[in-house]
This record gives structure tokens, C-alpha cells and sequence, in this order.
């Protein structure tokens, strides 16, 4: 959905980056932070995401408003948190159910061939081409009106998953083709291999990198996304909170005031969506390594 | 009070003179491309306001008096109980082209306006009974216009009627208002320049218009509109957003002003509509007056005036806004806000309120749905505020943002839905213009449309008084029932009118003459009195 960009260039960039250990760490604390504080927001932020201090709306930080309220008086720091714990869980889920359908159907394709690789491709092909964002809305508005506000962002990030397979497939395809054309597998194949056995023993096992990319590159494309719903004014409905929802406050460039601490969700959301990217940097230059190395 | 109205008018005018500069172009922005020119077509903002500015009409409805004052016609009467119109024309009129204009061209312009292929909303207002409209000409100068039965508020239906030429060669963009349009750039701009043969004059006998020409700019962005205006691109915004208001307010008070509630309203209603996919046990809560009437008293409509609107807005208080002077019924009040109150209602209903919820007497929880206008961020706060407040009577309610067809097929189409937050600009003050809404078989009768006969005894009561509004000459009668119509509906709530926004508007320092009003078109109502300060010029003859 939003994969223009060409992560073999930002590789390479960052591969020194990555391959400094302080730098992993630092990502790591702050992913373990940011998703701690996220789990704990009920007794970090007693004051709850929903309750309106109508007396202090739009109010600067104080100790009892950490980052001031929101337009209707609602605490902003307690929004944060709960609103991260929204986007840090259903994110890694909804790029656990796209990676596992392009691993099904990328390396089906891969595996067969022929035929049923290009009609799978040409699936792909249609996937990408369609305009997801109005799709979205269009599901959203097919949808029961009386679901609650979890389950709406639950289905909101399901569907992201459900839809979000088609480039991470094309991946897997090529990866699993250019696996079955080596040499390693031909002889497994000509030592009596079984489809399933050549896929448990040989294919899986060298696909993992791609995979586990696959799955780390997502994750913030489902918080971005997310974040382009909540943008809309879909996704994630009123009161809860999300990283998404909490942009809209940056939304008007008019209105917009100089407040710095109206940017900590954006600020939040760009050091989570730059440290997943050191950690998938990482992944990428360990799952080359593990390739060459069972190559 | 009329005096002192009619005073205050003359001194606008008198001061209007005072300050006249001539020339200069002025811009400001539509929200859309035009879908129509054609003047007896008005069908959105950007149409209407071309229409607006370019029409010649027989009397204007002044924005300021809500009294008609004469314009091509000197002098007008209402004859027959409203089944007649006898107007006297002014003498040596012509269109923007030189073409002269006589009774001919009403009787002309009549015959258009009538034609049922045209589908003109405008000549619908005049269709009060079968058979054709005729029109007399008595003289060059004047003629009988008369229907087949009496049209309640006659006179003032001509406000929105611009006269066509019946013989200009150029029949399109032949006009009799300030202006007439020069050029259009699709997508871009419209330029709109003065009528070298308009007729009005200034308390100087200086020729009016004062502009030489109006821009309007096509700019659906509200937002970058407000950043033209802070640059100096356009010189007025109608209907500004309230956070864009205190904003420009911060730069420069002057170039602001809050004109005063308008006839805008934001209201919530509940499906009550048979045909609807929504379980029989909640069709009972939305159809008993007394869930209606708690749910209304639940709601902190001043918390949501000061919080959302930032202050520009009032509590409502029922179907017609005090904007509307003539035909709001004053002796309604605001619902007061109290949730005590609420909660005596929904037990005395067989409801009961236990550990945070609300029961029906079937022990069904409260719930219902709010579906709403996504990116509409004021409707979204003042839904999650109704959210907020019920809560506290232990009613859940589930805001629900939706594309705009979406919202529209379901509360027109499906009837899928619960419960609605919307707004609309009453831009008729006149009852008859929302017969569509208050009629139980209308397809605007939002809460239950299209009834082949009233489903309570207070609609049928409503469609009865609506009826007999419409077809009575009486102003002081129509009033009588018009009021009593409002007092149902306040007891009734089928609406639950939550705000009436106010008009808010920017207008540059360097727009002289400028005095705007709560209802439409707030800043260009007196478009031919308006003129740009010195320095204004300078700036645009040296572009």
C-alpha cells in the first residue's frame, strides 16, 4: 500500500548504522519503553483517554496534564499512551496475517510455476492496482454501526492485514523461485524429496529472512496507514485513541499553534516507525548473511 | 423598532456614500465550480452566489431589516388573498448589453421559471395549486402576475427571481444586477465586472457599482483560503470555521467579525422510520417521546457552544433559529440541561438506570449508534461530547464517521442507521420554504419520510398546520400556526436542535462599506455598495 519506497537504498545507508550495536540497542529500549508505558497506561494515565475536563480544553502541560488536553479537554498524555497501545499491538498483528498470506501464496507461485505462478502474479498485480484507501472506506461503511470501539480498530487493523499481502508476496515469489532453480534444492529434489518435506527442510528455512523482513517492513506501514485512516476520520472511532487519530490535531496548517507538545505524537510515531526500521536493517543484513551462508 | 431598523439602513447607505471609492477588482473564493448558470437554476453555493451578483430581481429581501425593499419594481401589492401580484416597474431599465427592459421580460421571465421541464427549485415555491401561472402585461411598466391559488409570502418569493431579457441577442449573460460575468476560467476563476447600465445610484447620485470587478476564485480548501486571505489574495470568507476565526482574530481583530447567530443548525435525530433494519425494542425507544425528550435534556448544548464553537454558536432552542426575527416563536426557551431530570423521564418510561447502565423494561442495555460526516471536525467533537454526556445516564453511544454518500444513502436510501448528527443553512426564513421537512409524506421528513398518512397525532396536527400556513394570505395567521408548528416540535422532539451557529466572517480592513449579515450571503449582500480602500488600488494596478 504505501511501499514506494526502495528500502535496498536506505539498506545500505543505514547498514552502518545498524550494525552498530549501541544504535540496536537504543531501538530496542525505546520499542521496550514506548510499549511498556503503552501496557501500563491504565495506571501511568489514571485520568483514561475518554473523560472530558470541559473546564480545560485545549490547556497547556501541567501536573495534572502532562501534555495539556485535547480541543475537548481530554487528558493528551493518557490519549498518547493508550492510543500507542492501539497501534504498537494491532500493527504486529495485522503484519503477522500479511506475511503469513504472502508466504502462502508467494511461495505457492514460487514452488509451481508455469501457469499458476502467473496467474498469481496476476492477482498480485490487480491487488496493487486497486485503490485501497477507498476500498477501505468502503468496507468501514459496509460494516455494522453498533460495534464498539475496540472492535472497530480491531477490524480496521484485520483488514489491513487481510490487504496489505500482494507486494510481500511478489517478494516471496521471487525469492522462493530463485530457491527452487538452486542447486541444493535440485538435489534434494533428485534424492526423492517430498513437496512438503523439500518446503519444511529446505524452502522455510532459507525463506525466513525474507519473511521475518517481510513482517518487519510492515509494521509501520500498518501504523502509517492506520494513521492515514484516522487522518480521515476512519479506522478508529471515537473516543478511543490511536497514533493515527492523534495526528489530526496537526492536521489544519491554519489553526496549527506553536506548542511543542502538541508534536509528541508525531515525534512518538516517527522514532517508533525509525526504530523498527533499524531493527528491519538489521534483520535484512543478518537474513543475507544467513542466505549466502546456506547458499 | 422599525424605525430605528429603517434608521440604521439609511445611515449604512448614507456612510456607504461617504466612503465610495470607485474601481478595483475584489476577490473572494467559491467553494466549487458552477454547476449551473443558468439564474433560474440555483442549485449550490457557488451558483447561487453568481446568481446572487448578477441578477436583476423586482425586490431584494434586505439582509440586515428582513423587510423587501424595492429594486426593478417601484412598488408591488399582494392581491386576492396572495393569488395575485400586481407590480410597477422603474422606468428606463436596461441589461448589461443595452437591452431595455419592460414587463415583457417578466412576463418572459415568469413563463421560464414555470416551465415543469426546467425543474426550477425556485418556481416550485410558486406552484400552490393545478393550472397555469398567467401574466398580464398591463404596460410597459407594469403587470398582473396571477396564480391559481394563494402562494403564502408572495412578495417575497421575488428576492430569488432575476429577471431574464426576452429580446437580447446575448440572452445568456444579459443582467440587470451590479454585475455581469466577464469570463470564466474552468476550474480557476470567474470574473464578474461591473454593469455599465445598472441603475442604483448612491445617496450622491454617484453611479453604482463601486467595483470595477469581483474574482471569484474556485477553492473547495477552507484552509488555504484562510491563507490567501492573510496574504492579501482575497479580500473576504464567508461562513469561516471557528478555529480559523480566532486565528485570523489573533493576527488582527479588525479583520474579523462574528455577525451573530445564523440560521444554521446542527441537530441529532433518531430513525423512527417502520421500514428501517433496526430491532422492534429500539424502534420503541426512538418513537417515545419521553427517551427523545431525556436523551435532549442529557445533552450540555452550552458546554458544546463554548468547547466546539469556541463561543460562536447558542444553544438551540427549536426548528427555527432567533436569526430568523419574524418567524421564530419567542416564547420558546432553551431545554435546560439536566440529567437528573432525564433520568425521573426514562423510570417514569420503565427504564432503569443500575451500575452505570440503562435498561429498558425488557432489560435490553441502551445503545445506540451516531452516524456522522467523516472530517467534519466539529460535528465529530460534538458527537463525542453527546457521547460523553449520555454516558452519564448510562446510555452507550457509538460514534460512527462515514463518507458523506454514505451517510446520505443510508438516512435517504436504506434507512440503515440509528441516530444522525447533521447541519443545515436554512437559506429560505419563510416557512414554506421547509414544507419538504415538516410534511409527514416528504422525503425530508428525515425521522420518518415519505408516510402515506401521519404516523402520530402530533404530525398529522403538524401537517395540518403546515397546510393551512401555506395556503393563507394572513401574515398574523401563518404566524399563529408557524408558531404553534415550533411549539410541537419543542415538545416533541423528532429534532433534537442542538446549536445555531453564528455567522462568521473575514473581511479585509481595505473592503470599505462592508456590514455583514447572520444570514446568507453574509459578506456580499450590498455587493454594489462595496469598494476597496487606497491602498488596495494601488496594490492592484501596480500588479
Amino acid at each position: 500500500m504505501l511501499r514506494g519506497m526502495d528500502l535496498r537504498g536506505g539498506w545500505r545507508e543505514l547498514g552502518g548504522m545498524t550494525r552498530n550495536p549501541k544504535i540496536r540497542l537504543f531501538a530496542v529500549a525505546v520499542l521496550v519503553l514506548t510499549i511498556g508505558a503503552a501496557l501500563c497506561a491504565n495506571f501511568l494515565a489514571p485520568a483514561g483517554y475518554e473523560h472530558q475536563f470541559r473546564e480545560s480544553p485545549g490547556a497547556s502541560p501541567s501536573s495534572q496534564h502532562l501534555l495539556g488536553t485535547d480541543d475537548l479537554g481530554r487528558d493528551r498524555f493518557a490519549r498518547l499512551l493508550f492510543g500507542a497501545r492501539v497501534s504498537l499491538l494491532l500493527a504486529p498483528l495485522a503484519a503477522a496475517i500479511s506475511t503469513l498470506l504472502a508466504a502462502f501464496f508467494g511461495g505457492m507461485a514460487g514452488y509451481f510455476g508455469g501457469w499458476i505462478e502467473r496467474v498469481a502474479l496476476v492477482v498480485v498485480d490487480l491487488f496493487l492496482s486497486i485503490p485501497w484507501l477507498f476500498l477501505l472506506i468502503s468496507v468501514r461503511a459496509v460494516l455494522p454501526l453498533n460495534i464498539s470501539p475496540q472492535s472497530s480498530v480491531i477490524v480496521t487493523f484485520l483488514l489491513l492485514g487481510f490487504l496489505g499481502w500482494a507486494v510481500s508476496a511478489r517478494v516471496v515469489c521471487a525469492g522462493t523461485r530463485e530457491l527452487m532453480s538452486s542447486e541444493f534444492v535440485t538435489l534434494a529434489r533428485a534424492t526423492g524429496f517430498s513437496g512438503l518435506k523439500l518446503v519444511r527442510l529446505h524452502l522455510l528455512p532459507n525463506l525466513r529472512g525474507t519473511l521475518m523482513a517481510q513482517f518487519w517492513i510492515s509494521v509501520p506501514v500498518f501504523i502509517i496507514t492506520e494513521a492515514n485512516l484516522g487522518a480521515l476520520g476512519l479506522g478508529v472511532s471515537e473516543p478511543l485513541p490511536s497514533l493515527g487519530s492523534l495526528l489530526r490535531e496537526l492536521q489544519s496548517v491554519v489553526t496549527l499553534r506553536p506548542e511543542p507538545w502538541r508534536f509528541i505524537p508525531l515525534v512518538v510515531l516517527v522514532l517508533v516507525v525509525s526504530c523498527f526500521e533499524i531493527l528491519l536493517n538489521h534483520s535484512l543484513i543478518s537474513s543475507r548473511g544467513t542466505s549466502e551462508v546456506r547458499a | 423598532m422599525r424605525r430605528s431598523l429603517s434608521f440604521c439602513v439609511a445611515l449604512i447607505l448614507l456612510s456607504a456614500a461617504m466612503l465610495a471609492q470607485t474601481g478595483g477588482e475584489m476577490r473572494f473564493c467559491i467553494p466549487s465550480e458552477p454547476n449551473t448558470f443558468n439564474p433560474l437554476l440555483p442549485q449550490e453555493v457557488s451558483s447561487a452566489t453568481i446568481i446572487y451578483l448578477t441578477g436583476g430581481v423586482l425586490l431584494r429581501v434586505n439582509r440586515l431589516t428582513q423587510k423587501a425593499d424595492p429594486e426593478l419594481a417601484t412598488a408591488w401589492k399582494v392581491l386576492d388573498g396572495g393569488k395575485k401580484i400586481h407590480f410597477q416597474l422603474r422606468d428606463g431599465l436596461r441589461f448589461s448589453d443595452g437591452t431595455p427592459f419592460s414587463a415583457e421580460d417578466v412576463a418572459y421571465t415568469m413563463q421560464k421559471l414555470m416551465d415543469p421541464g426546467l425543474h426550477s427549485p425556485t418556481g416550485d415555491a410558486f406552484r400552490s395549486g393545478e393550472g397555469r401561472v398567467v401574466t398580464n402585461v398591463l404596460s410597459p411598466l407594469s403587470v398582473d402576475i396571477v396564480f391559481p391559488a394563494p402562494v403564502a409570502n408572495l412578495a417575497n418569493l421575488f428576492d430569488a427571481v432575476p429577471m431574464l431579457s426576452s429580446r437580447s441577442p446575448q440572452k445568456d449573460i444579459a443582467a440587470l444586477g451590479p454585475f455581469y460575468m466577464a469570463e470564466h476560467k474552468a476550474g480557476s476563476y470567474i470574473l464578474l465586472k461591473r454593469n455599465p447600465y445598472y441603475w442604483k445610484k448612491d445617496a450622491n447620485g454617484k453611479q453604482l457599482p463601486y467595483l470595477d470587478a469581483i474574482r471569484l476564485e474556485i477553492e473547495l480548501n477552507k484552509e488555504i483560503e484562510a491563507l490567501r486571505f492573510s496574504r492579501g489574495d482575497v479580500q473576504m470568507i464567508t461562513a469561516l470555521q471557528p478555529d480559523i476565526f480566532e486565528k485570523l482574530a489573533s493576527q488582527n481583530a479588525k479583520q474579523v467579525q462574528d455577525a451573530g447567530v445564523s440560521t444554521y443548525t446542527e441537530f441529532l435525530w433518531f430513525n423512527q422510520t417502520l421500514t428501517s433494519p433496526i430491532p422492534p425494542y429500539k424502534r420503541a425507544w426512538f418513537t417515545s417521546t419521553a427517551f427523545r425528550r431525556a436523551v435532549s435534556e442529557a445533552i450540555n448544548r452550552a458546554d458544546m457552544a463554548r468547547i466546539v464553537f469556541h463561543g460562536h454558536a447558542q444553544p438551540a432552542i427549536g426548528a427555527v433559529s432567533p436569526a430568523n426575527k419574524f418567524w421564530s416563536n419567542a416564547k420558546l426557551k432553551p431545554h435546560p440541561y439536566d440529567p437528573d431530570s432525564a433520568l425521573r423521564r426514562l423510570r417514569q418510561e420503565g427504564f432503569q438506570f443500575d451500575r452505570g447502565a440503562l435498561r429498558d423494561k425488557s432489560g435490553n442495555e441502551v445503545e445506540f449508534s451516531i452516524i456522522t460526516v467523516a472530517n467534519n471536525h466539529a460535528r465529530e467533537n460534538m458527537a463525542a461530547m453527546v457521547q460523553q454526556d449520555l454516558k452519564r445516564i448510562g446510555i452507550k453511544v457509538n460514534v460512527v464517521t462515514l463518507d458523506f454518500h454514505s451517510v446520505i444513502e443510508r438516512i435517504s436510501e436504506t434507512f440503515n442507521y440509528e441516530a444522525c448528527l447533521l447541519g443545515l443553512l436554512y437559506s429560505d426564513l419563510d416557512p414554506n420554504g421547509v414544507m419538504n421537512v415538516w410534511l409527514s409524506s416528504e422525503p425530508d421528513h428525515q425521522w420518518n419520510p415519505k408516510q402515506k398518512s401521519p404516523a402520530t397525532s402530533w404530525e398529522a396536527e403538524i401537517d395540518r398546520l403546515m397546510r393551512a400556513q401555506a395556503s393563507s394570505g394572513d401574515e398574523r395567521l401563518r404566524k399563529q400556526y408557524w408558531d404553534r408548528v415550533q411549539e410541537i416540535a419543542w415538545e416533541q422532539e423528532p429534532f433534537i436542535y442542538l446549536v445555531d451557529k453564528n455567522a462568521l466572517v473575514a473581511i479585509s480592513p481595505k473592503v470599505k462599506n462592508a456590514h455583514p449579515s447572520p444570514l446568507h450571503p453574509q459578506t456580499f449582500w450590498n455587493a454594489e455598495y462595496l469598494a476597496l480602500g487606497n491602498d488596495e488600488l494601488a496594490n492592484r494596478k501596480g500588479r
